[in-house]
């Protein structure tokens, strides 16, 4: 199991989707995209370009991970940033993350 | 993420204008941008960037630049003297200095046009992006309006904990254009750039303030967001309202694309943000308070707020004094001076604690405790609804016989007073109460001011323990170049011309 810290950036070893751990969990849990292990190394070659698969792909509300969207694991405080979109949303031991709302505050600078 | 996201919109620069340091970049060109001016700063063994110029394109490069070269960059004010810059340059020895200024540097010099054209580069050779969070992005000298400057120290962490605590990813529409007249050595300087470009919010640097071009530019450039400090705001409204109030002209202050009118730095008079709420009925005022070592805002008084005040609501137009509500990844206190926290409404030091929130400073220890609490240095109290009021900074209060008194408030009453248009209070020795009040004032064109007026003026609105008991009349006061006032040197000029 990788050890999440916040600051990392993680990558799907399935889709193009990358993030980077917002807020780490408050317990160690096994955080997949497409039903691999997220790594901190770059996905093999041609894994980016694989194709969405057909169905029960998404989750999260369907679309994959969008970019500059946060995405949160609500039993365990876990929160990532999308960097990169890609077909698959991540799931925190096999939980697919929700997206989290924007929160709407005044443009202050 | 912005190239990624946003890669047709146009991140910095002007639309319409043909000047070379405001030509439109876009995000990929900002991205592209900011690889080849990292392989510059490789190629002189740069180990920081200092950057003393106006704001521009230049300075956009120079962050995201310095950024992915993993170097500090360091904004320096270009207002300063030869002698304070050849010393704070020589602090920075090993740096790359980017300046027009021909500043006395012991390292390589190259002047913003220099460095533009070194950006504008193919960089195939970039180094990839390292995820470092604990590296120093900025160190940013304080403005020293108790002390001498002292760089503060704001890593990757600290500024990224900002951006994900206040800004959405795209919120932005693709026209919407945010004018920014603060300097680059400003907090709001470096902060606005990151927030924007995450926003995706197009950037249109105003190099130098007057009413007059800032008006121009929200014009031709269809400017929908603005950012000003208080004292740029009081400009701006006495250019348009006269000394008696009223219009220069029935479309002298026409902003029509203007949607949101951000404001802060430092303590806005209450006369001058209601004439400009007057003035922009339609635009959303933004109050924000933050500190150079809290990576910028920290509150925010939000439009709703504004609106509220404006209705008549009592508790609403109160809490316009107000800096607002906690962003919601900060936490404060209010603490006694034994160092209790005060119960709600207790006026004491504001003290906050956050991941944005730094408190480091180069070569000296963190001003951080081990709970992670940071004085702000600033007297305050927090209402039972979470607005936090400032009363001004803790080394600015005036003891007179044991009283604590808030320069702040004696200074609204005096610019309440028609024949005023300037007020600095300040406390000096007196062998009966420690400290008196003093009043510095700076008369309204036209009006005649009288300091026995004054001081009836005050003594019938707030009481005689808050009365100055000196007044003075002065053509100006002293303000460092982003409107904090200097009072220190109110001081030394009272003391020394009484």
């Amino acid at each position: 199991m990788t050890e999440i810290a916040a600051g990392q950036r993680l990558r799907s070893q399935a889709c193009g989707t990358e993030v980077i751990v917002v807020r780490a969990p408050d317990q160690p849990v096994e955080l997949t995209c497409g039903g691999s292990p997220m790594t901190a190394e770059p996905a093999a070659a041609g894994a980016a370009a694989r194709p969405k698969p057909a169905a029960g792909g998404g989750g999260g509300g369907g679309g994959g991970a969008q970019l500059g969207k946060r995405y949160l694991d609500e039993p365990t405080g876990l929160e990532l940033l999308c960097t990169k979109p890609g077909s698959e949303v991540p799931a925190a031991d096999g939980r697919a993350l929700t997206l989290k709302a924007a929160r709407p505050l005044p443009a202050s600078d | 993420m912005a190239a990624s996201g946003h890669p047709d919109r146009v991140a910095v620069g002007r639309l319409r204008s043909t000047a070379a340091d405001a030509a439109p970049l876009s995000y990929p060109d900002l991205l592209a941008r900011a690889r080849a001016g990292a392989v510059a700063l490789r190629e002189r063994g740069a180990t920081e960037l200092v950057y003393l110029g106006v704001s521009g394109n230049a300075f956009a490069q120079a962050l995201f630049a310095s950024a992915w070269a993993g170097i500090p960059l360091v904004p320096l004010n270009y207002r300063l003297g030869r002698d304070q810059l050849a010393e704070l340059l020589g602090r920075h020895a090993g740096a790359l200095v980017v300046s027009d200024l021909e500043p006395p540097a012991r390292g390589p010099v190259l002047t913003t046009g220099a460095w533009d054209a070194l950006c504008a580069r193919p960089a195939a050779d970039a180094d990839p992006w390292r995820d470092d969070q604990d590296a120093t992005a900025i160190l940013l000298y304080t403005s020293g309006t108790t002390s001498a400057p002292k760089a503060a120290v704001l890593r990757h962490r600290h500024l990224t904990s900002y951006l994900l605590g206040s800004v959405e990813f795209g919120a932005a529409d693709e026209t919407h254009a945010m004018l920014v007249s603060v300097p680059p050595y400003h907090i709001a300087g470096v902060s606005n750039l990151l927030s924007n470009v995450y926003a995706g919010r197009r950037i249109v640097y105003l190099e130098s303030f007057t009413p007059e071009g800032w008006l121009e530019s929200v014009r031709d450039e269809g400017v929908t967001h603005a950012l000003l400090v208080p004292t740029m705001l009081a400009r701006l409204t006495e250019h348009l309202a006269g000394p008696d109030g009223h219009l220069a002209g029935p479309h002298a202050a026409a902003v029509p694309t203007l949607r949101n009118l951000a404001y802060g730095g430092a303590k806005m008079p209450a006369p001058v943000l209601e004439r400009a709420t007057r003035l922009f009925p339609a635009v959303d005022f933004v109050n924000a308070y933050g500190l150079t070592e809290t990576s910028s805002t920290i509150a925010v008084l939000g439009p709703d707020d504004h609106r509220a005040a404006l209705s008549g609501d009592p508790v609403a137009k109160a809490r316009l004094g107000s800096v607002g509500k906690l962003l919601p990844g900060i936490e404060a206190q209010v603490r006694a001076p034994d160092g209790a926290v005060m119960p709600e409404g207790g006026i004491g030091d504001v003290f906050v604690r956050g991941d944005q929130v730094s408190g480091e400073y180069r070569g000296t220890a963190s001003a951080v405790d081990a709970d992670g609490w940071l004085a702000t240095r600033d007297r305050g109290w927090i209402d039972d609804e979470g607005y936090l009021f400032i009363e001004g900074r803790a080394d600015d209060t005036i003891i007179r016989g044991g009283e604590n008194l808030a320069p702040a408030e004696i200074e609204d009453v005096l610019l309440d007073h028609p024949a005023v248009a300037e007020a600095a209070v300040v406390g000096i020795p007196d062998e009966q109460w420690g400290q008196d009040i003093a009043a510095v004032i700076v008369p309204r064109a036209g009006h005649a001011a009288d300091a026995g007026e004054l001081q009836a003026w005050v003594r019938s609105r707030l009481r005689s323990a808050k009365t100055p008991a000196v007044i003075v009349f002065r053509d100006s006061l002293p303000h460092t170049p982003t409107g904090k006032l200097l009072r220190r040197e109110v001081l030394a000029d009272l003391l020394a011309n009484p």
